[in-house]
């Protein structure tokens, strides 16, 4: 077994070190040594979805990375979306438009959907579907998923037209 | 209290309040069974196999514990062997000796994946290098790999002991068994028919697809008790099935639930909770055994592939008068496919004087088959449903009427004999008549639409419920069914409607095995139906005693004391009615706290009927179909919190559609799983999909407090059958075959067109 590794990275907002086999994937690390297990496994190959976290602003599946990766970048996951004083808009969207059935995916559509409106606050429908492609949900059909998103993004800019 | 009410007589049901576990759930809070983590705690992998069918001459583990960081390896002689019987636990008997055998094969393995071997060792890295040193010495057997092959003569034998009745204790055979329903004279009827439409339709074994993994921690204590936390649908099945499997007295286990990433009835047995507790044991330590997902492929829950020939006839009126079947379904490596649910059900939504159903259940070197929502009927709507359709256009009659004219209501036979009572079938093709998709006209080449309906039983059996009045006036409601799609809110609706209470004052609790009574699984479309029953009771039983507390106050008999609205009032001067709330802090000196309880044996199940339609569009090029628009209508019997109501309806179709378009599992010539990742085991993607309209019909169920119906189920089984429909109407070709993917659908275009196509490419188009 090869040595542990020290990354240095900023997770939800917070710089930190942990320590970290080379043969562990991110989502292993945040799982296992972070004990933020609101990134979920689903499939290990990059095809379900459920361990989406935001990576330098971009949505990728923590399980196709590895931890030693994560140095010096920036890392959003499930357990920073909320703010200290309630949830964020995306959150509060999923709950009542009931967009979750059993939950395990909802973590990574969640970060999906928000580096979707990170980078294109008003999107279509057809740009909602392309951007979640990635997440499986067996539960819901997605109806519930895609319209709490796009009230999400008009809630969002209807608050940054008043702002 | 203001008696404000949504219009249907009800203050709390049929509204759409936030869900009580959603914020956990949209923080990643919510722990589910893999997200457990215990001081000391160890990682478990299991050894599978790599062949279809083969005879285990040895196993070595010597090199796989030496290995530092390895504390235990286990095989099934570390299990007892138990008896080929069947014996009753939880709510189904099994077969002791093929429950056991699942768990770790015993002599042979039956199908590619088949546990062999369990590690535990001080991290998961580890306990994978571990299983490459386990040596295993195989005398590999042919594989027979589809149900033809394993009813043929000759064919090569899976279990040495199985029997089945007609052939007599002397023969081994792969048949575990034949039903046979029948009514009037099939062969007379067939006779006066004036259109007959015979097929032989065949579906593919097809996997429930849930996005959790199956997990489980088991920790093994000293005096000899154990707890199991893992996902599951039934805690209670956990312990019971585990303790057989291990030896243990079943009062020895505690099954704690976790919360459950998915199901769809794949999680309504075992696999790795006695493994995890066997570990333990071993070891001392709590042990937490994951799969991936090429072992939830491989080795849990699919449900059977099938052949059926359906034949059905009808006069020029369009009355269906006979029905001929034959049925065989995969039931994986050990009997027990749903093929006497696909014969009740693939002709249960209509009234035929005259049918011969027969149906097998038969084995084969593929993963034994679980429960997958309506288990058996959507294969068997397939077949019927699109026959349906073809004599509905013989006829000349619009779809939706052949079925209404057609359609079973109270008093109509049922396949097995008993008459339905107030059932809700003929709405549901009302509904879809007159739903704005119905109604639209679709345009367009290429296009089309197709309607089917599909039927499921819905369970009760048996729940446990308790309501905890807090001093603060709030309640607690505990029960023992898993939530696994928002069942908690529906609970927690129920008894803030009877205590009169706001849904945020009450708060829902899914309680393990020790701390609530019996409660059977989260299948069979039971939960709201029969734990909400239980709820209801238990509310009710609450309401009693804090009548009984205030007649005290009062100095009156409780029958003076009236509950409406959630207040408490009685006859008399300065008698100020009071709300739960006001009562809350008087419990202490009028008898102490309020606990109201519950237990019931549900049997007057409503079942429950669902009618699809579908638009699509065919790509002549490629054979791909997109949706266009889909619209289910189902009768709920009363909708609780419409918002998850719809939810079902709209993941059983969207499921439907993907057994439809794309599901299937590809087996090699020796019998390897060559799908068992979710890149080439398709399953619907968002953009596959458009939005799912619903159209809720509501017949209450007869005898039932709240009139429910169990609604998790039936909306997956018309849509394969509803799409099939669409693709006729869209290029005029009968699809037989389940999925009816791209190269199937293309290769049935070019042969229809055959001739056409030939022309063309001589010409040089």
């Amino acid at each position: 077994m090869a040595k542990k590794t020290v990354v240095e990275t900023i997770l939800n907002g917070e710089s930190i070190e942990f320590l970290c086999e080379p043969r562990q994937s991110l989502l292993e690390a945040l799982r296992d040594v972070l004990e933020l297990t609101g990134s979920k496994e689903g499939c290990l190959t990059g095809d379900c979805g459920a361990c989406t976290v935001i990576v330098n602003g971009r949505a990728l599946c923590s399980c196709l990375m590895l931890a030693v990766e994560a140095e010096g970048k920036t890392i959003e996951t499930v357990e920073g979306l909320a703010p200290a004083d309630g949830l964020h808009v995306l959150q509060q969207k999923f709950l009542e438009h009931a967009s979750l059935q059993c939950g395990i995916c909802t973590p990574g559509v969640l970060m999906s959907s928000k580096a979707l409106l990170d980078h294109n606050p008003n999107p279509t429908e057809a740009d909602i579907r392309y951007a979640l492609a990635g997440n499986l949900c067996r539960c819901t059909g997605y109806d519930k998923i895609v319209k709490a998103v796009m009230d999400a993004a008009k809630s969002l800019s209807t608050r940054a037209r008043a702002a | 209290m203001a008696a404000s009410t949504n219009g249907h007589g009800y203050r709390v049901i049929g509204t759409r309040p936030v869900r009580h576990d959603g914020v956990d759930k949209v923080t990643g809070r919510a722990k589910y069974g893999a997200d457990y983590a215990f001081p000391g705690m160890l990682f478990g992998r299991v050894l599978r196999s790599p062949y279809a069918h083969a005879v285990i001459k040895s196993i070595n583990v010597k090199k796989a514990l030496a290995l530092p960081g390895v504390k235990a390896v286990v095989t099934a002689d570390d299990l007892p062997e138990l008896p080929d019987r069947m014996e009753a636990a939880g709510e189904l008997p099994v077969n002791l000796a093929h429950l056991s055998q699942n768990i770790l094969a015993r002599r042979k393995v039956l199908y590619d994946g088949h546990a062999i071997a369990a590690v535990a060792a001080t991290s998961p890295h580890i306990a994978e290098e571990a299983l490459r040193l386990i040596e295993v010495d195989y005398e590999v057997l042919p594989p027979v790999m589809t149900v033809e092959d394993a009813m043929k003569p000759g064919a090569p034998i899976l279990l040495p002991g199985l029997r089945n009745k007609e052939d007599g204790p002397d023969k081994q055979t792969n048949v575990a068994s034949h039903i046979q329903f029948k009514r009037g004279d099939v062969a007379e009827a067939f006779k006066s028919a004036d259109y007959v439409v015979e097929r032989e339709f065949k579906t593919a074994m097809v996997h429930q697809g849930y996005i959790e993994p199956h997990n489980a921690v088991g920790i093994y204590n000293a005096d000899g008790h154990a707890t199991i936390y893992c996902s599951t649908q039934g805690t209670f099945v956990v312990r019971s099935l585990s303790a057989l499997v291990l030896g243990m007295p079943e009062g020895k286990i505690k099954a704690v639930p976790a919360e459950i990433g998915g199901g769809f009835g794949g999680k309504t047995t075992i696999y790795l909770e006695p493994l995890s507790v066997l570990l333990s044991k071993k070891t001392g330590h709590p042990v937490k055994l994951t799969m991936n997902r090429a072992e939830v492929l491989r080795a849990t829950g699919p449900t059977s592939g099938s052949t059926i020939r359906c034949k059905l006839a009808c006069g020029k009126d369009g009355k269906l008068i006979a029905a001929e079947i034959r049925m065989a379904y995969e039931a994986g490596a050990f009997p027990g496919s749903p093929v006497g649910a696909g014969a009740m059900t693939i002709v249960a939504p209509y009234n035929i004087p005259n049918l011969l159903i027969d149906a097998y259940d038969v084995v084969v070197n593929r993963p034994k088959t679980a429960a997958y929502r309506a288990p058996g009927a959507s294969n068997a709507a397939y077949a019927s449903e699109t026959i349906i359709d073809e004599l509905a256009e013989k006829c000349g009659i619009d779809p939706c009427d052949f079925r209404i004219m057609n359609g079973a209501k109270e008093g109509t036979a049922q396949t097995a004999g008993p008459p339905y009572k107030r059932i809700g079938f003929i709405e549901t093709l009302e509904a879809i008549k007159n739903s704005p998709h119905y109604k639209s006209k679709l345009e367009g080449a290429n296009r089309g639409r197709g309607v089917a309906s599909g039927f499921w039983f819905n369970v009760g059996l048996q729940s446990s419920a308790m309501v905890n009045i807090h001093t603060d006036g709030t309640a607690s409601v505990v029960i023992g069914s898993v939530d696994i799609g928002g069942t908690r809110a529906a609970q927690a609706m129920i008894a803030a409607e009877v205590l009169g209470l706001d849904i945020n004052d009450v708060r829902p609790l899914v309680a393990d095995t020790d701390s609530i009574g019996h409660t059977d699984v989260t299948g069979g479309s039971r939960t709201a139906f029969a734990t909400g029953w239980a709820v209801y009771e238990a509310s009710q039983d609450a309401v009693r005693q804090l009548k009984e507390r205030a007649a005290k106050l009062w100095e009156k008999k409780p029958e003076e004391v009236a509950f409406n609205n959630g207040e408490l009032s009685a006859q008399g001067d300065g008698l100020k009615p009071m709300t739960v709330k006001d009562m809350a802090p008087r419990l202490a000196r009028t008898g102490g706290p309020i606990t109201g309880r519950a237990t019931v044996n549900a049997r007057s199940v409503g079942p429950a009927f669902a009618t699809t339609c579908v638009d699509v569009e065919v790509d002549p090029d490629t054979g791909k179909v997109q949706i266009l628009r889909a619209t289910c209508s189902q009768d709920v019997g009363k909708a609780i919190h419409p918002a998850y109501v719809e939810g079902q309806m709209q993941g059983g179709t969207a499921q439907g559609i993907g057994w439809a378009l794309n599901e299937e599992y590809f087996y090699d010539e020796k019998g390897i799983l060559r799908n068992s990742g979710l890149l080439d085991y398709r399953m619907p993607t968002c953009l596959d999909l458009p939005q799912i309209e619903t159209a809720i019909v509501e017949v209450p169920t007869p005898g039932h407090p709240l009139g429910i119906r169990g609604v998790g189920e039936v909306s997956i089984v018309p849509p394969p059958a509803a799409v099939a429909n669409a693709i006729y109407h869209a290029v005029g070709v009968r699809m037989t075959e389940l999925p009816m993917s791209p190269p199937r659908l293309l290769k049935a275009i070019l042969k229809k067109h055959g001739g056409a196509e030939s022309q063309a490419a001589a010409a040089g188009r």
